[in-house]
């Protein structure tokens, strides 16, 4: 019945103390879609991103992956079936190399993430893939650099192909763009297109543009529930999306604004 | 020149640094060797063998502190426990050789040492020191009652017998090139660990806990490990020991314990792995040094300012900062 859905959920709800941040989200990923999940802030989007990957505890409703009910597994398990996400914030690992984060990832598919006796070296054998993802994002010349040392934008990158190394099935995005120049954006546009062929991706994005340019699918939240759902024409169209983003639903067109200046 | 090019370009470059910090390693570990071979001719061997034994302890905490990030605040209960069960086995039962009482009394520090992660792993930060603090105490509670222990006066006479029922080691000099060999041992295990597969994903637990979840990883397992092979390295540090001063006494229990490894790894340099031997090589040596002069009262005053300059001044130890500064001055 689901199969043409990666993930889904069903009257998901999740109530912090007396305040209820999710409420009764359904929401269907399509497989093979960019689907993005936009909202004014407080909406909930990262709420739910925190759900579905199990950083948070859902009160109510169910979390299904390719039709199995994962709402009780855990963090790191979701990771192995093939369901990766990034972070807001840039989520590397600062004092390492850009090739020992992809490799840390590499490495958590291989028996040898316990063997504290084996030398180090052992993980060259690791090095050749991850200098392919390395050069998938641009980064060949940094792969000796300290990540710490690396520039926001090739951070980002840097996560998006340590998150490839996962071969995820379904790539969950949060952010992708959030304080970033044009040109970054632009570059992780792209990125986010090399990296979705062949893959599903969520992705909750405040930059309208970007939602525009990249995604097949989008679901608007609004106070926690499901505003509406459509692709950007339909969405964009609706007054109701206007009015939670303006605050009025009066002006004319205006496609691509990013939300933040929309709610200025 | 093409992509593929490049990048083997690079991969060659990364293999040849690798090398070149593991000649860079080699030598050291040959440095240190030779000085602690030859140290017993300068200086009194029991005194080395004291130094030796702290910092031992100390490579043990920063594993779990300066490698993991786990600060535990109840590292004193296996250095203890190691102590007591040896001491106790060696006194009562003279068929034990030496290296059995020690074995014992390492596997029992590992086995407390499951027994407190599996407690208090789930903590995070300062709630993970305050669990460890607190099981730490009901162990030292749990040796002051107990009957033999000796309770405030401790252990004493633990016969330092032979080692393999062959090598005796009421001679000093013996006992301290046994001390030394099962020091390096662990030494280079540590040194190991800590570049192995496993030691690379403790590094990004440390770095980044919840992007190591996001990759795969059952961060509490590892976390667990991590754990329970510092324990069990402090439990042999104190295993030693009580052989070495035919003692095991409340002191090694106290909390004042836990807290002063915490400032042999400062002082030294958390989080490299020769930073916790000087430290600890520095500490027993001020004590000892100003025990015997007229600052005798003024001891613990003294390394307290010592830990407050050292967290304010010079974060990374001296080890740390020597690094820090080789790497700015020399590419």
């Amino acid at each position: 019945m689901s199969d043409q859905y990666v993930l889904e959920t069903r009257s998901l709800v999740k109530e912090f103390k007396g305040f209820v941040a999710v409420d009764d989200v359904n929401l269907q990923i399509q497989k093979g879609h960019i689907h993005a999940l936009i909202g004014p802030n407080g909406a909930g989007k990262t709420t739910v991103f925190n759900l579905l990957t199990k950083f948070l505890i859902p009160t109510r409703g169910q979390i299904l992956f390719k039709g199995e009910d994962i709402t009780p597994m855990k963090s790191a398990a979701i990771a192995r079936k093939g369901m990766v996400r990034s972070f807001q914030i840039s989520a590397v690992f600062p004092h390492m190399t850009a090739l020992e984060n992809i490799r840390v990832a590499l490495q958590s598919f291989e028996g040898s993430s316990f063997s504290f006796w084996k030398s180090g070296a052992s993980l060259n054998r690791l090095n050749k893939r991850a200098m392919e993802l390395l050069d998938s994002v641009g980064l060949t010349e940094f792969a000796n650099t300290m990540t710490v040392e690396l520039a926001y934008g090739r951070k980002r990158a840097l996560e998006l192909a340590t998150t490839l190394a996962m071969e995820p099935e379904i790539l969950l995005l949060d952010e992708p763009t959030q304080g970033m120049g044009t040109e970054d954006v632009d570059r992780v546009v792209e990125l986010v297109r090399k990296a979705a062929e062949g893959r599903t991706v969520l992705m909750v994005e405040h930059n309208l543009s970007v939602v525009s340019k990249l995604c097949d699918r989008i679901t608007v939240l609004a106070q926690g529930s499901v505003l509406t759902e459509g692709d950007y024409e339909a969405v964009s169209a609706d007054p109701r999306v206007r009015e939670v983003y303006m605050g009025t639903g009066s002006s004319g067109e205006r496609g691509a604004v990013t939300a933040e200046e929309a709610a200025q | 020149m093409s992509q593929t090019d490049i990048q083997s370009d690079i991969q060659k470059t990364i293999l040849k640094q690798q090398k070149a910090e593991d000649r860079r390693k080699l030598m050291l570990n040959g440095i240190l060797l030779v000085l602690l071979l030859l140290a017993p001719f300068v200086m009194y061997p029991v005194f080395l063998m004291k130094i030796l034994c702290f910092a031992l302890f100390a490579v043990a905490f920063n594993l779990l502190f300066g490698f993991t990030g786990l600060l535990s605040f109840g590292h004193a209960a296996f250095l203890a426990t190691g102590g007591y069960t040896t001491g106790y086995l060696l006194s009562n039962f003279s068929g034990l050789t030496t290296e059995m009482g020690i074995i014992a009394g390492t596997l029992v520090a590992a086995v407390l040492g499951l027994g407190f992660a599996l407690l208090s792993i789930r903590r995070q930060g300062i709630y993970f020191a305050m669990v460890t603090l607190a099981l730490a105490q009901l162990v030292f509670f749990f040796f002051v009652q107990s009957p033999f222990t000796g309770g405030e006066d401790g252990l004493h006479g633990v016969p330092r017998g032979e080692l393999f029922g062959l090598i005796n080691l009421e001679d000093n000099l013996n006992m301290y090139y046994f001390v030394l060999v099962v020091f390096l041992a662990c030494y280079l295990l540590v040194q190991r660990i800590v570049s192995s597969p496993y030691g690379h994903v403790l590094k990004a637990i440390k770095q980044n806990e919840p992007r190591a979840v996001s990759l795969g990883y059952k961060v509490d397992r590892y976390k667990v490990l991590a754990f329970v092979i510092s324990a069990t390295l402090a439990g042999l540090a104190g295993s030693m020991k009580s052989v070495v001063f035919q003692l095991a006494s409340l002191n090694d229990a106290h909390w004042h314990m836990s807290g002063e490894v915490i400032l042999m790894t400062l002082v030294g340099g958390v989080g490299t792995l020769l930073g916790p031997v000087l430290g600890a090589t520095l500490v027993v040596n001020i004590e000892y040094q100003l025990g015997q002069g007229p600052l005798r009262d003024w001891v613990d005053p003294i390394l307290g300012a010592i830990f407050v300059l050292t967290v304010l001044s010079f974060r990374s130890g001296i080890v740390g900062e020597v690094q820090k500064f080789v790497r700015k001055n020399m590419g």
